[in-house]
């Protein structure tokens, strides 16, 4: 054992409601003993469950170990309790990245240099994500150029936490009958047009039956409505509607002007987290109506 | 202070609240209001006493329970809302720094008050 592990440890061992297990957690986790660093950050989160930094090293500590879900929750988790914390919009940009989903990770490092300016890093990493992004899209309309392209990226160190490594575009891309297919949940997503008519998705009722046209129905006008009430209240262009019901929780996106998407998820899911899941189902319906228009 | 002043005293005290109203959901019609100058409550009482029945109608076409909370987020702030009792709402309208967890805190708990 180190010398500085040895002391946290004490430190901890002497005061254990402390802050003591950030410094532990972070030293053991920059020593590669994941194990043993994931314990020691459950620990202080069992104390400090609203505590944004020990969220935030959580999903250092998953990240490493692999665990990419669990990251994307920490680090949501942490974006909750602390919107503009620039480690987790970092971290859920570099998830995001990995997933191909170029777009997402340069909202994320946008909304990231908003909130810290002066942070180079931020400018690097959106600069890397964007020049890579548009190679993504030179690779796929010119397969033959990819392994040339790959073979000459260079490592990254801006991007914290981790390097980005080159990748392919997404294995799966989304089918024009069903474009929430990839998503998880998909069957709670629910895109509907200005007249309430059910464009995608599906919907299942808490008793079990289908009610996507029903609920489709229902939100005609909710578009024009929203874009009504935020400009004449000197709001500006409307970006998002919660709704939060005793058993449910519903988040209402425009992926276009003339469309809505509605996603819904159960309420042990954060709203914060559905707002995620509807960003990024919005992402997709946009594709998706390019293609199918 | 009666209840609905004693409301809405809570919340505009949070930070970043431009005013808060109780209005009828049914018809849109003001019952009481704290505004800052330039907010226009009759708009808001109409606009979003409108959009949250839409809302309620939503949510019981999926078969859930009436909504409890609203937001409607925007670039420059928010329209928060919440049903209360006798067919009113609890509506404030926050800039884009307010505590927007702490108002609607208050909302909620004062929206359970309004009886």
């Amino acid at each position: 054992m180190s010398d500085d592990i040895r002391t946290l440890t004490s430190r901890l061992a002497e005061e254990p409601g402390s802050l003591a297990f950030l410094e532990l957690a972070e030293a053991l986790r920059r020593r590669g003993q994941l194990e043993a660093a994931v314990k020691v950050a459950r620990g202080g989160l069992s104390r400090y469950p609203g505590l944004a930094d020990a969220h935030d090293l959580m999903a250092h500590i998953l990240s490493d170990q692999g665990d990419l879900a669990g990251a994307f929750d920490a680090w949501a988790d942490a974006l909750r309790l602390d919107p503009m914390r620039t480690g987790a919009l970092k971290g859920i940009a570099f998830l995001y990245f990995r997933a191909g989903d170029s777009t997402a990770a340069i909202d994320h490092l946008q909304r990231a240099a908003e909130a810290d300016p002066d942070d180079e890093s931020i400018a690097q990493a959106l600069a890397r994500v964007r020049r890579e992004s548009r190679a993504r899209a030179q690779r796929t309309s010119a397969p033959e150029a990819v392994v040339e392209e790959v073979s000459v990226a260079e490592p990254d160190t801006v991007f914290e936490p981790h390097p980005i490594a080159v990748e392919e575009p997404p294995a799966h891309p989304v089918e024009p009958s069903s474009p929430f297919a990839d998503l998880d949940n998909g069957d709670a997503l629910l895109l509907v047009d200005a007249n309430g008519l059910r464009l995608a998705g599906t919907l299942t009722a808490a008793d079990g039956a289908e009610s996507g046209d029903r609920v489709a129905a229902h939100l005609a006008g909710v578009s024009r409505e929203a874009a009504r009430a935020a400009r004449l209240l000197g709001l500006g262009t409307w970006q998002s509607i919660t709704i939060e019901s005793p058993d449910a929780h519903f988040v209402l996106v425009p992926p276009t002007g003339e469309t809505i998407l509605l996603a819904t998820r159960e309420t042990s899911l954060p709203m914060a987290r559905v707002v995620l899941v509807a960003d990024r189902a919005a992402r997709v319906a946009r594709q998706w109506l390019e293609r199918v228009q | 202070m009666t209840d609905t002043q004693l409301a809405l005293d809570r919340v505009t005290r949070v930070s970043g609240v431009r005013g808060a109203l109780i209005a009828s959901a049914g018809d849109g019609l003001v019952v009481a209001e704290q505004l800052m100058d330039g907010v226009d409550g009759r708009a808001a009482a109409a606009l979003a006493g409108s959009l949250v029945g839409r809302l309620v109608r939503t949510a019981e076409g999926a078969g859930r329970r009436p909504p409890a909370f609203v937001q409607l987020r925007a670039e420059r702030g928010s329209i928060l809302a919440a049903p209360c009792p006798h067919d009113l709402v609890l509506i404030a309208v926050v800039g884009p720094d307010a505590n927007v967890g702490l108002a609607r805190l208050e909302m909620l708990d004062a929206a359970s008050r309004l009886n």
